[in-house]
């Protein structure tokens, strides 16, 4: 194996296949865990996007079900002591995370009004809501924090028995990707399960078309503003678990501003999945891994040729390949993406239009 | 005349008028954490005390002036990309850049004199904001690529250039974290109050020349056209490929210039995790301004008035600071929820409407332009 390493360019991607298979079992946990809440943003985005409407304001809706769930769970905690269950679940827990969603559909609730039925610029109506996020939640938590209250709790990762960790590969994949906690499962469930449903169910094929060309599925009988409204506010539901993710199972703490740009991250996710459920959990898991690479190069930087060069590439570099990446892809230089047709266009009713 | 102003400018106010009323209900509701106990005069505490901050001494007037200096350049930013049918919201990233190549050329030269140090670091804020506005506008141009999601995307790339320069080649020498030394040969001068800069001076220069610049040019024109309709832009021989470009970068160019006024005048070094929301503030500028260039002047002065009250406000009644942003993004969502507005104020007579707004989010995600 050494032996090929000399070789020019071709060695260097050897030295990397195996750096990068060495590394795998250490840095699998670190990527699934940042991929979990840039997977569900993105399947925010998807609903929204798929039936023609664009919702840069998953950051400010992942803020709002972040701070929400954390709060919520807190306050619970406090009145319902309980010993956990299996995943770790208490009713507090539970509490936090129905919080969470509700907070996140409710503020979905205002994009879709804002730019389904007053058809308002949608760009605006998403900055509205991460600037209305950033606000009211720096806001509440100073307050509510003056009185330090406790940690609402976390959910806990399932533990899988050692006969099936131990397994070679499929042992390790499955301990990445099983053994996490209640929202990182659903997170699985819930790409395998939107992608059939796009494809294969008459809810997807029209919100392909409302997406697509509104005024035909018009015709054919869809009510176009009825479903974009319920895809949006379901959306919701997405930007909701990835907030609660953050606050109540990944860590147990708010802080303002936390989301840190992962909503925007599940943007890319979703441009570079071209808009679909697996696409976007491919990119997501691919961004993820640029920043896992970045951490495991700087734990454990590899030897040789490859470590001079991979060191000396700045570690912002791997920060910032995800949003590198998108704009390539949007520019159509390698392999082009392409919106669904009606993204972004208000659509006014035949009868109505003058 | 006196008709149109109306038009223009009613909708906005009674925005601002429902904002108000909208955040006295929140600090109502909030009062039990604040005060222990509901509070129905806490509204009128917090205005009071961000009034006072704002306008009751020449300090806070000067504390206004140097917040609302960012805010209107980026805020043209912003409402010069409004016209030419672009959403820029690249403002933020822009600004680092601008910010981060004013730092840069400004340490490069701190011993020569401040004659030529600070016009040059100007320059150079200027340029760095244009090169990151030049490049979704020729994205946008020649391959159809969104300026929404280039320069949102953009936006991180310009913080993760920022943490690699400040933590790398730009690290100060006698620094216990990442950050560059101080800006001494180019710091922007002190012209009134404890922190007045000459960065003030140059935005309220920078309105009256975006006003030239957008109703009386040539290329103004060919903004205002391309915005309004592209195709008739094209069939009257105008190249809206070329004015996309050229818009892009010009409001890089304003950014940038808030960033390196910013660095200069007001903070004096960078961070290897500078951030700011000055980007998408300016957003929220922009549109209470009617991306009229005199309307973000009085809608950056009004923010600027906030910001530099809202630390007493937070001093006198005990409200967090980040009560501004709630005030600013409700500002923000009622001038957008327009309907709402007319409908409470019976407002009638026609909508001054941003024609030009009408275009903007259309073609998201990669149509070729033409």
């Amino acid at each position: 194996m050494e032996a090929l390493y000399d070789i020019p360019v071709i060695g260097l991607v050897i030295q990397f296949v195996a750096y990068v298979v060495a590394q795998f079992p250490l840095v699998a946990p670190i990527i699934v865990a940042a991929a979990v809440p840039i997977v569900f943003g993105a399947l925010c985005g998807f609903m929204n996007e798929r039936s023609g409407v664009v919702n840069i304001g998953i950051e400010g809706m992942m803020l709002i079900a972040a701070f929400a769930a954390w709060w919520a769970a807190s306050l619970a905690a406090q009145a319902i002591p309980a010993t956990p269950g299996p995943f770790g679940i208490t009713p507090a827990l539970l509490i936090g995370l129905v919080a969470g969603i509700l907070a996140a559909c409710l503020t979905s609730v205002l994009h879709a009004w804002l730019s389904i039925s007053l058809r308002a610029d949608q760009i605006i109506s998403g900055t509205i809501i991460n600037l209305f996020a950033f606000g009211i939640t720096g806001y509440l938590n100073i307050l509510v924090s003056q009185s330090a209250p406790p940690a609402g709790g976390q959910f806990a990762r399932i533990l899988l028995p050692g006969s099936i960790t131990e397994l070679p590969v499929i042992g390790l994949v499955l301990k990445s990707f099983i053994s996490v906690g209640p929202i990182a499962l659903t997170m699985l469930i819930s790409v395998v399960v939107l992608q059939y449903l796009l494809y294969r169910s008459r809810w997807g094929l029209r919100t392909r078309a409302v997406g697509e060309h509104p005024r035909a599925a018009e015709t054919v009988g869809i009510d176009v503003i009825r479903l974009r409204y319920r895809n949006v506010i379901l959306g919701g539901v997405f930007a909701g678990l990835a907030g609660a993710y953050l606050t109540i199972e990944f860590g147990n703490a708010f802080q303002s501003g936390m989301t840190n740009g992962r909503g925007f991250i599940a943007l890319a996710a979703l441009i570079f999945g071209r808009w679909t459920p697996l696409g976007s959990f491919g990119a997501a898991l691919l961004f993820a891994a640029s920043v896992g690479l970045e951490r495991s190069i700087r734990i454990a930087p590899p030897t040789g040729s490859l470590g001079d060069l991979l060191t000396a590439i700045p570690s912002q570099f791997y920060g910032a390949l995800p949003y590198i990446i998108t704009i390539v892809v949007l520019a159509g230089v390698v392999g082009r993406s392409v919106a669904p047709a009606a993204d972004g266009r208000p659509y006014q009713r035949e009868s109505k239009a003058a | 005349m006196i008709g149109r102003i109306r038009s223009v400018v009613l909708v906005p106010l009674l925005s601002i008028v429902l904002a108000l009323v909208a955040g006295g209900i929140l600090m109502i509701l909030t009062s039990p954490l604040v005060t222990g106990d509901l509070s129905l005069i806490l509204p009128l505490e917090a205005y009071a005390a961000i009034v006072s901050g704002a306008f009751g001494s020449f300090d806070g007037v000067v504390r206004t002036l140097v917040n609302a200096t960012p805010l209107l350049l980026a805020g043209l930013a912003v409402g010069i990309g409004f016209k030419a049918g672009l959403f820029n919201i690249g403002a933020q990233g822009q600004f680092l850049i601008g910010a981060l190549a004013s730092t840069a050329v400004a340490l490069g030269i701190s011993d020569g004199s401040p004659w030529v140090a600070i016009p040059v670091a100007l320059l150079a804020g200027m340029v760095g904001g244009l090169i990151w506005g030049f490049v979704p506008g020729a994205l946008k141009a020649y391959t159809g690529a969104h300026e929404v999601v280039t320069t949102i995307m953009l936006n991180y790339v310009a913080l993760a250039v920022i943490s690699w320069a400040v933590s790398g080649p730009m690290r100060g020498a006698n620094v216990t974290f990442a950050r560059t030394d101080d800006i001494v040969g180019a710091a922007l001068p002190v012209l009134f109050g404890r922190d007045g800069h000459l960065g003030i001076l140059l935005a309220a220069v920078a309105v009256p020349i975006a006003a030239w610049l957008l109703y009386r040019s040539t290329i103004g024109f060919e903004i205002r056209t391309t915005g309004a309709n592209p195709d008739a832009a094209r069939y009257a021989g105008m190249r809206p490929r070329v004015v996309i470009v050229f818009t892009m970068s010009l409001c890089g160019l304003f950014a940038g210039l808030a960033g390196a006024t910013e660095i200069l005048g007001e903070v004096g070094y960078m961070t290897a995790s500078y951030s700011t929301g000055v980007g998408f503030d300016a957003i929220a500028v922009a549109l209470l301004g009617r991306a009229h260039p005199v309307g973000i002047l009085f809608a950056a002065l009004l923010f600027g008035a906030m910001q530099a009250g809202a630390g007493n406000m937070q001093i006198l009644a005990g409200l967090p600071v980040q009560m501004v942003d709630v005030l600013q993004a409700v500002i923000l969502l009622f001038l957008t929820a327009e309907i709402v507005v007319r409908r409470i104020f019976r407002v009638r007579g026609e909508t001054a409407e941003m024609v030009e707004l009408a275009s903007v989010s259309r073609s998201y995600g990669g149509e070729r332009a033409a």
